[in-house]
């Protein structure tokens, strides 16, 4: 593995992760790393960091649905078009053409169902592509991007052993 | 209450208590430490592991199996053994499959020391050598390793510990708590001496897979020295089982039976569950152990390098879960250095001599810790050393 994979590697699982330890972790200057995460940043490599928030803990109870959208290609630019224009909507926080029975899979956010339902009747379903639309309301969220949401992180071991 | 220690056996009143337990009440008291002194795997056992033993329970796995314990866990094991340090086991006859390494230890100085026999035991090590030697009625010899030798045991060294009444020695290398490792060349430097003086060799290699640079070699697989060897070994460490209880010996079939003879009158045999799921783990487990081996190595750069940056003056530990540095820049002792820490800084690490006196003027830090752990208590380290750093 080269270094820029390996810094990749660390720092998608802990994008908090500082250039000092990086650079202590793959025995190289720290000044190196920065520089090199600098360039991934600036070659769209590394798009941004997201934070994983249990909202739900805090009481806050935001709707993410999943969409499932049929789509009529274009000529020459098959999905491209459509699902660039999808990907501009705000509440839209992922877009994947699909294997399978449908083309796009659209995941949307809002803060009730009502405005999901809006996006999905006004926004969504009125693109003069789109053939068909299945919204399915995520009810719980277990697991997301590795973090398991409700486990206890707690160490068991006792605090000194042989 | 009456006194009834006059009542105990000489043996059991001569071992002294342990260094670590007494550390570890005062731990214990303290509130918000942050703990390097752990001896085992941060992770919690493979899911896939886990499963396996669910499954066994549910298919209703819950009786007695043999006393050398189950058939296809041994053949696992005969197979593992092949691959990674090359020697062939018969696994009807050559395999045992114990409770844990601890058991192995005992069952192997038992089967083999006569009264006053005398075990060679290189130190600093984990702490059951030498009070198992003094239970199996033998009499235990440190040999002294050296931090300027990264803890190696070196034949000159040796050969002025042994006499005609020395007949094992122990090798525990990847080393707790030193992180020492013998590469092949210093394990080939020992296999003349042992053989010259008839030593039977235990070889504890519970942390085999936790060697960073290269790959762990064992002293069974030079020429000679298979059936001297009794190589014990486990799924502790390597794949984050420590409360399962199971490990095993390997080695030559008298020396095998013997063990497992002391074993079925006094365990019977290991818990059918572990043994499932100590199954799963040779079959299914290596991606996962190679991924918490990446996370340990990880951690392991962490912490030396940020030793260097606060000055402890440590050698880089190529195996184990452990770093071994010297205090000496404190001018205290160990027990010293580890209670003011404690206090001072809330860190526990533990004191070098705990693992024998020659462990005296080092502190064992384990980094099968969190990232942030690590980094905040080699930053507290670091503000205890410069308020009590010497001269
Ligand atoms: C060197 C060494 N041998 C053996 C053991 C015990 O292993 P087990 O859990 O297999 O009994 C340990 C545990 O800390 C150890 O460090």
């Amino acid at each position: 593995m080269n270094l820029e994979k390996k810094i990749l590697k660390l720092l998608e699982h802990d994008a908090k992760m500082s250039s000092k330890t990086i650079a202590a972790i793959l025995d190289k200057d720290e000044n190196v790393i920065k520089e090199i995460i600098e360039k991934l940043e600036k070659d769209k490599i590394i798009l941004g960091y997201n934070t994983i928030i249990n909202w739900e803990r805090l009481g806050e109870d935001g709707v993410t649905a999943m969409i499932d959208v049929k789509v009529a290609p274009e000529r020459e630019v098959g999905f491209e078009k459509v699902a660039e224009r999808i990907c501009r909507f705000p509440e839209v926080r992922c877009v994947y053409l699909m294997s399978g029975t449908y083309d796009l899979s659209v995941v949307v956010t809002g803060e009730t169902m009502k405005d999901i339902a809006w996006f999905v009747s006004h926004r969504l379903s009125t693109l003069e592509q789109v053939q068909s639309t299945v919204t399915h309301f995520v009810l719980k969220r277990y697991k997301q991007d590795d973090f398991i949401f409700e486990e206890p992180e707690e160490d068991k071991r006792l605090v000194v052993s042989p | 209450m009456s006194d009834m220690n006059k009542y105990l056996a000489k043996t059991v009143q001569s071992i002294p208590p342990s260094g670590i337990r007494k550390f570890f009440d005062l731990v214990t008291q303290t509130k918000g430490v942050i703990s390097l002194g752990v001896g085992e795997p941060d992770f919690v056992t493979p899911w896939h592991i886990r499963e396996a033993c669910f499954y066994a329970l549910e298919k209703g796995y819950t009786m007695y199996t043999s006393n050398s314990g189950l058939l296809e866990l041994r053949e696992e094991i005969a197979v593992y053994m092949k691959k990674k340090i090359g020697v062939e086991y018969s696994p009807q006859r050559e395999v045992l499959v114990t409770i844990g390494v601890s058991e192995a230890v005992d069952l192997a100085l038992r089967a083999l020391l006569n009264p006053g026999d005398e075990v060679l035991v290189p130190e600093p090590c984990f702490v059951s050598y030498a009070p198992g030697t003094v239970l199996g009625y033998g009499k235990a010899v440190s040999v002294p390793t050296y931090f300027e030798d990264e803890y190696r045991l070196k034949p000159e060294i040796l050969e002025k510990y042994i006499t005609p009444k020395s007949k094992i020695l122990i090798l525990a290398y990847p080393n707790n708590p030193t992180g020492g490792i013998m590469e092949k060349e210093d394990l080939e430097k020992l296999r003349e001496i042992i053989i010259k003086n008839d030593l039977i060799v235990i070889s504890d290699e519970i942390y085999s897979e936790l060697t960073y640079n290269g790959e762990h070699v064992s002293i069974a697989a030079l020429p000679g020295m298979r059936d001297r060897t009794i190589v014990l070994n486990g799924f502790s460490k390597a794949y984050a089982m420590t409360g399962w209880r199971i490990g095993y010996a390997c080695g030559n079939p008298d020396i095998i039976a013997a063990m497992t003879k002391i074993h079925q009158y006094t365990i019977m045999c290991a818990p059918i569950m572990s043994q499932m799921a100590a199954i799963e783990a040779l079959r299914h487990g290596e991606s996962e152990m190679r991924r918490m081996i990446d996370d340990y190595n990880n951690r392991r750069k962490i912490m030396l390098s940020g030793f260097k940056e606060i000055g402890l003056d440590c050698f880089e530990p190529k195996g184990a879960f452990y770093a071994f540095p010297s205090i000496k820049i404190s001018g205290m002792t160990s027990e010293e250095f580890c209670e003011r820490l404690l206090f001072e800084e809330k860190v526990a690490v533990v004191p070098g001599n705990a693992f024998g006196a020659n462990g005296e003027g080092h502190i064992r830090c384990c980094y099968a810790a969190s990232i942030k752990n690590i980094e905040t208590a080699i930053e507290k380290m670091g503000n205890f050393l410069d308020r009590h750093r010497k001269g």
